[in-house]
């Protein structure tokens, strides 16, 4: 699963942590950090820390398409 | 300038760099009911990717390099990945790959951002155990270097990136040096003021903040590991790692001598998001987004900008993905941003809105200095232009809202909850349009 926050409109006021702990934490009194790449064992976990930021500062996409590389490394 | 091709609605989107604008950009035409073709090609091989964690909590928290961001499903996109775009010809509407493919396009998005500046001597930057952070792989190369405790790493440049990796060192146990040559760190975004208040913080965690010291020489030891730095008054610091933070260079280069107009600043482009050719008339059908654009700002009296930071890589790419479908200037609109990005080190949360730099003056609004917790406004002839807050995020969208509104400096108090302000100068260097 992938997860990206749009930090400029997060607020820190910790939703997503109570929602999912495993993946948002709040460092200090206000520093989100989360793991951008987090087990899928917590989806759904990470689906209500989604519907709980009260600015919608969170995506996350459970199946990313597979990309292929052009590369022949 | 009529372009008539440009009013028939486009089959082909063709965006050259594969990051967060490029990413930006296509989420935004598929939304908007493009069902045309969307190629994005990029050099690196990873699918686009966010960067700020990489001097953040990848490190620290040991987790995975892998900061793929997030994808609907439903992109239908054509990728070439791991191939660099090599060339434009604006005439015959073709992009050229370094692997021998040419795609012709309708609309052309380029968003190929920035690569972190080397070390300026190429025998020394090669040196076994001198970095440098921009991307996954650099991200890869740092995390064994700094879990095997390098005895002291010496990060070359006290900007957000050198000050997030010293914050990240420390909170690892780590003994780190940053090596600055301006008065404080983070002047350029931050102002004298609160960079010298952050100078404060920095050393009050441990770091070794070497300030108005420039780097002479890094040197090796008989292994060809790296060993130490000279400094250029003739000090000496021994180091295990070197981290270069001298901020970052524009990928224009494989633009240049095509008829576009770039220069050290990025590629040109007007408010439309439209990349401007050599005589400054658009180029039909090419836009640019992101860390790459040099762009007039409407808040910063139309005066050109480079801005590197997260939520104007996506705005813009959104504006011109709006603009790339719009047929005519009629259509259009003009990306109005107003630019803001955080940064974390430290325990501080930082976050600006507005572009503090331009400012001639300030005053704390909110909080006290002493306290670590505070909000300080900037202003510009007599209007407030931004503000900045050291872990009291909560305050900033009222006055992001007063900005907006274009309030007078200092913000009329009572407008919002505050206490008395005093102006101070806001320590800028001059403005460079
Ligand atoms: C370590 C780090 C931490 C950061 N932290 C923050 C932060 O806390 N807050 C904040 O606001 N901003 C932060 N930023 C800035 C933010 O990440 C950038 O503003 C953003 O990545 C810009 O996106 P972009 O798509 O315009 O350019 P980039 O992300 O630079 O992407 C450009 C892409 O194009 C590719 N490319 C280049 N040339 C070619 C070519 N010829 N053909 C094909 N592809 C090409 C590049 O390899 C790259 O993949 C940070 C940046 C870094 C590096
Ligand atoms: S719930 Fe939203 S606003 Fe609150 S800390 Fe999490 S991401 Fe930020």
């Amino acid at each position: 699963m992938k997860v990206v926050v749009d930090l400029n409109r997060c607020q820190g006021y910790g939703q997503c942590v109570y929602a999912a702990p495993k993946v948002f934490q709040l460092k200090g009194s206000e520093i989100l950090a989360y793991d951008p790449a987090p087990s899928d064992q917590w989806r759904d976990e990470v689906e209500r820390a989604v519907h709980a930021c009260p600015v919608r500062a969170i995506s996350a996409e459970f199946d990313n398409p597979p990309v292929e590389s052009a590369s022949t490394e | 300038m009529a372009d008539p091709s440009s009013f028939a609605p486009p089959s082909r989107i063709v965006v050259a760099g594969a990051s967060l604008a490029g990413l930006s950009a296509a989420k935004r035409l598929r939304q908007l009911g493009y069902s045309g073709d969307l190629v994005l090609i990029g050099d690196e091989p990873y699918p686009p990717y966010d960067r700020p964690p990489l001097s953040k909590q990848v490190l620290t928290r040991r987790l995975s390099t892998d900061t793929t961001l997030p994808q609907p499903r439903d992109l239908d996109i054509d990728w070439r990945l791991g191939v660099a775009a090599r060339g434009v010809d604006l005439t015959a509407r073709r992009i050229d790959l370094a692997n021998g493919d040419a795609l012709d396009y309708d609309r052309l998005l380029i968003a190929t951002g920035t690569r972190a500046r080397p070390w300026p001597k190429p025998d020394e930057a090669s040196i076994d155990g001198v970095l440098t952070l921009r991307g996954r792989d650099d991200a890869d190369r740092l995390v064994p270097r700094l879990a095997a405790s390098p005895g002291r790493v010496l990060i070359i440049g006290g900007g957000f990136i050198g000050c997030e990796l010293a914050s990240c060192c420390r909170e690892m146990g780590l003994a780190v040096t940053i090596v600055e040559s301006e008065r404080v760190p983070m002047r350029r975004a931050l102002g004298e003021r609160i960079g010298a208040f952050m100078a404060g913080v920095i050393r009050d965690h441990g770091v070794d903040l070497r300030l108005g010291a420039m780097v002479e020489r890094i040197e090796a030891d008989n292994a060809g590991a790296v060993a130490a730095v000279m400094l250029k008054d003739g000090k000496r610091i021994g180091c295990d790692l070197i981290i270069v933070a001298l901020g970052a260079v524009r990928n224009v280069e494989w633009l240049e001598g095509l008829g576009l107009l770039t220069s050290a600043r990025g590629l040109r482009c007007d408010a439309f998001c439209r990349a401007l050719r050599a005589n400054e008339s658009p180029a039909p059908g090419v836009f640019a987004a992101g860390d790459v654009a040099h762009w007039p700002l409407v808040a910063n009296d139309g005066h050109l900008v480079t801005v590197e930071h997260w939520g104007n890589a996506v705005e813009q790419a959104r504006m011109a993905a709006h603009n790339m479908l719009a047929g005519d200037i009629t259509g259009m609109r003009i990306h109005q941003h107003l630019p803001d990005f955080w940064s974390s080190q430290f325990g501080l949360n930082i976050k600006c809105v507005g572009l503090a730099d331009s400012a001639e003056e300030m005053a704390i609004a909110q909080g006290s200095v002493e306290g670590r917790r505070f909000l300080a406004v900037f202003g510009r002839k007599g209007r407030t232009i931004a503000a900045l807050s050291i872990n009291s995020a909560r305050w900033l969208p009222a006055y992001r809202a007063l900005i907006e509104e274009g309030a007078p400096f200092p913000p009329i108090e009572g407008a919002v909850d505050q206490p008395r302000m005093r102006k101070e100068a806001a320590g800028f260097a001059s403005i460079d349009t």
